[in-house]
């Protein structure tokens, strides 16, 4: 491809103690591409996120923005770039109210005061395109449901202008009307040219939306897949590793064999 | 008068709701199934029934705990509700509020101060040795003696924020010690005497006697107050968000009148309105406004609600636990002024005694959570209310030292138990 990739990931590599989480990941995201990130959990897709969000930044490897070497120590240089994050642990402030939460860290002003007004209004707006129901924006997130509290989640990522959108199993809480709704928001993401990272363990979700397709297998790379020319059984396999957990499996067999013998003639 | 204006908390009224909303979808933002809120006053006495249920008490705890000590305190012994003992009540209960507002916005991150005694003493002996003793332009002693609890605060915020040893250590350690460099400052001679010229004993004991201070300071409160009301509800009708109507306005506005106008008579009946007492609500509304209405104070209760979801945000968590710290010294530096003003000295046993306890206690009495998160600059007045009612009553009654603690510990530990209780049912009701 002759553009540069908005963002673009090398030799990430990211430890936690005795676990090493991410071993040499790559990846790149166009403007106006849906990459999906998909593998077995734990296998590192948060790790991926969070690396690129700022919250843990990576132990080794290169960060590109528009071509350029960047580092992202703190989540505050991944915002100020322009990449938007829904977490997967969503990360909300359960004592603030709704408009708090979706603001929070982009506050709008009005003679430096926070506009609250404004700042309502938008949120009802937000939240109407994402066709949420919530009682009032002005309860705290405390008391949402599970589903609810994603909405707002995800809504706050478009607060900001995002050029780059990192969903870490945004529609996992959600309704069939709402998952809809956010599939809807991803293609219209691409539509306005942001590039958008969207973590799903639903596979009809990722073939619905998604252009590319990078499959993270215990750390690393497992394959990079286009969407039209892959079916869904080829990236289950990558994810599962299908080969060699054939063979780990028929070792468990036999070994189970043995032992049910053994017990059989004492 | 407690944080929830602005129709924040509360579910929207469909009173003041625009019904013509601009719907691309026919979906309604809001959902259907809400338990809105009755027009008129079923609809107050509705809501407050839910709110009690739901754990939302806000200050009304405080709010019955000071009407039913003042009306025991006021039936044992008349004197106790002349006009005398609240205006000296209302000079009494500043030094601690000040030091409270500080340990509010500690709470509010969930974390604790307990170095303010010793700050609150230590800054008071600054002043002292540097104006009464050494002659220092009295000015200059006072903002050296406010910029050194600032610098303690900050040297607290920085332990905890950027080294991560935890804030109650920190200032447990930081007690002592500062305690400790008090006792150095004071040196030899051990009391300082602040002559009742001076700007310390000035800003503790000056009255407006002309009765019309006091009338003209209601009233601006009760005018300020009304304006920012009616604004805000014009900018919410004009942009179609959930205004609060007019009628309650006016009923808000009428209570808080009651209040300021009736508090000014008394202060009339005496000498009138006491200048530390005007300070001291001045200085709450400002940092009121700063904790809700300023980026600074939202980022506070964000760091109170939820440290990871804050970092994620954006916000850096170090500057505003510095920052909160450096705050609580700086209070805790302006209450020590103003409680040597009022015992004309700065002596050995200044900021000890019960001072840390009762500061404490004033700011959960009043409604500050000790779970971070939820709380207002108010509840410092409301609590210092109670706790200095309480002993101004038990003097009067002569009731000894150690029956006065005992019931102080009690209505602590009552205050806490209320916060406990109602933070449980509010997570019962999905409210926390
Ligand atoms: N903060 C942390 N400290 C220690 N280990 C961690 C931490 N975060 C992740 N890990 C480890 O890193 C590995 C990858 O975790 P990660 O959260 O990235 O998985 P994931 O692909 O997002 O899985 P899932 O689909 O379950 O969300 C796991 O083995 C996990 O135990
Ligand atoms: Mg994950």
């Amino acid at each position: 491809m002759p553009e540069t990739p908005v963002l673009s990931l090398r030799g990430i590599s990211k430890r936690f103690g005795a676990v090493q989480a991410l071993s040499g990941f790559d990846l790149e995201v166009n403007a106006g591409e849906v990459v999906a990130l998909v593998g077995d959990n734990g296998a590192g897709k948060s790790t991926a996120i969070k690396a690129i969000a700022g919250v843990n930044p990576p132990d080794e490897g290169v960060i590109e923005w528009q071509g350029r070497r960047v580092s992202i120590n703190r989540p505050h240089d991944a915002q100020n770039l322009g990449i938007a994050t829904v977490y997967q642990d969503l990360a909300l402030c359960d004592n603030l109210d709704v408009v708090g939460n979706l603001f929070l860290g982009r506050e709008l002003r009005r003679f430096g005061v926070l506009d609250e007004v404004r700042m309502e209004q938008r949120s009802r707006e937000l939240l109407h395109t994402l066709s949420i129901r919530i009682p009032s924006v002005r309860i705290p997130v405390a008391s949402l449901s599970g589903g609810q509290r994603q909405t707002v989640a995800i809504a706050r990522s478009l607060v900001g202008d995002p050029k780059v959108v990192l969903l870490d199993e945004p529609t996992a809480a959600l309704g069939v009307e709402q998952t809809a709704e956010v599939l809807d928001l991803v293609e219209r993401l691409r539509e306005h040219g942001l590039g958008t990272i969207l973590i799903s363990h639903n596979m009809v979700d990722v073939m619905a939306v998604a252009d590319r397709i990078a499959v993270l297998r215990l750390g690393r790379n497992n394959g990079f897949f286009d969407k039209r020319s892959t079916s869904t059984e080829e990236i289950i396999s990558a994810i599962t590793g299908a080969t060699e957990s054939a063979v780990t499996r028929r070792q468990a067999r036999i070994r189970e064999e043995r032992q049910a013998r053994g017990e059989e003639e004492p | 008068m407690n944080g929830d204006r602005d129709s924040g908390g509360g579910p929207e009224r469909p009173a003041g709701a625009p019904s013509q909303e601009p719907a691309p979808k026919a979906v309604p933002a809001v959902d259907s199934r809400l338990i809105v809120r009755e027009e008129g006053l079923r609809g107050y006495v509705g809501e407050f029934r839910r709110k009690m249920r739901s754990g939302e008490l806000g200050s009304l705890p405080v709010v019955v705990a000071i009407a039913v000590i003042w009306t025991v305190f006021g039936s044992l012994d008349s004197t106790f509700l002349s006009a005398q003992n609240l205006s000296d009540l209302s000079q009494q209960i500043v030094g601690t509020g000040m030091i409270a507002v500080g340990i509010v916005f500690v709470l509010l991150l969930g974390e604790i101060d307990l170095s303010v005694g010793s700050v609150s003493g230590l800054c008071a002996a600054i002043f002292a040795v540097l104006n009464v003793l050494n002659g220092m332009n009295e000015w200059l002693a006072l903002l050296v003696a406010v910029a050194g609890g600032a610098a303690v605060g900050l040297i607290h915020g920085f332990f905890f924020a950027k080294v991560g040893v935890p804030a109650f250590v920190v200032t447990l350690a930081g007690n002592l010690f500062w305690n400790g460099l008090m006792l150095q400052v004071l040196g030899t001679s051990g009391t300082v005497n602040i002559p009742s010229e001076s700007i310390v004993a000035k800003l503790y004991s000056t009255i407006f006697h002309s009765p019309a201070t006091a009338y003209v300071a209601a009233g601006v409160g009760v005018g300020l107050f009304l304006l920012a009301s009616l604004q805000d509800a014009r900018r919410r009708q004009a942009a179609h968000v959930p205004f609060r109507p007019f009628g309650e306005i006016v009923l808000r506005t009428v209570v808080i009148a009651a209040i300021a106008f009736v508090a000014a008579y008394i202060l009339n009946q005496y000498q009138g309105l006491p200048l530390p007492l005007l300070i001291f609500l001045i200085l709450l509304v400002l940092l009121d406004f700063v904790l809700r209405r300023t980026r600074y104070g939202r980022q506070i209760f964000a760091v109170g609600g939820n440290i990871e979801g804050a970092r994620r945000a954006g916000i850096s968590v170090p500057f505003v636990r510095m920052s909160v710290f450096t705050v609580s010294g700086t209070m805790a530096a302006i209450g020590g002024l103003f409680l040597a003003g009022q015992i004309q000295s700065a002596s050995q046993t200044s900021g000890g005694g019960n001072l840390l306890m009762n500061v404490i206690a004033a700011a959960v009495i009043g409604g500050t959570s000790l779970f971070g998160g939820r709380g207002s600059v108010w509840s410092a007045l409301l609590g210092a209310l109670v706790i200095g009612s309480i002993q101004s009553g038990m003097n009067i009654m002569g009731v000894s030292n150690a029956v006065q603690f005992m019931i102080t510990g009690a209505v602590l530990l009552a205050a806490v138990v209320v916060d406990s209780l109602s933070r449980r049912s509010q997570k019962a009701a999905g409210r926390a």
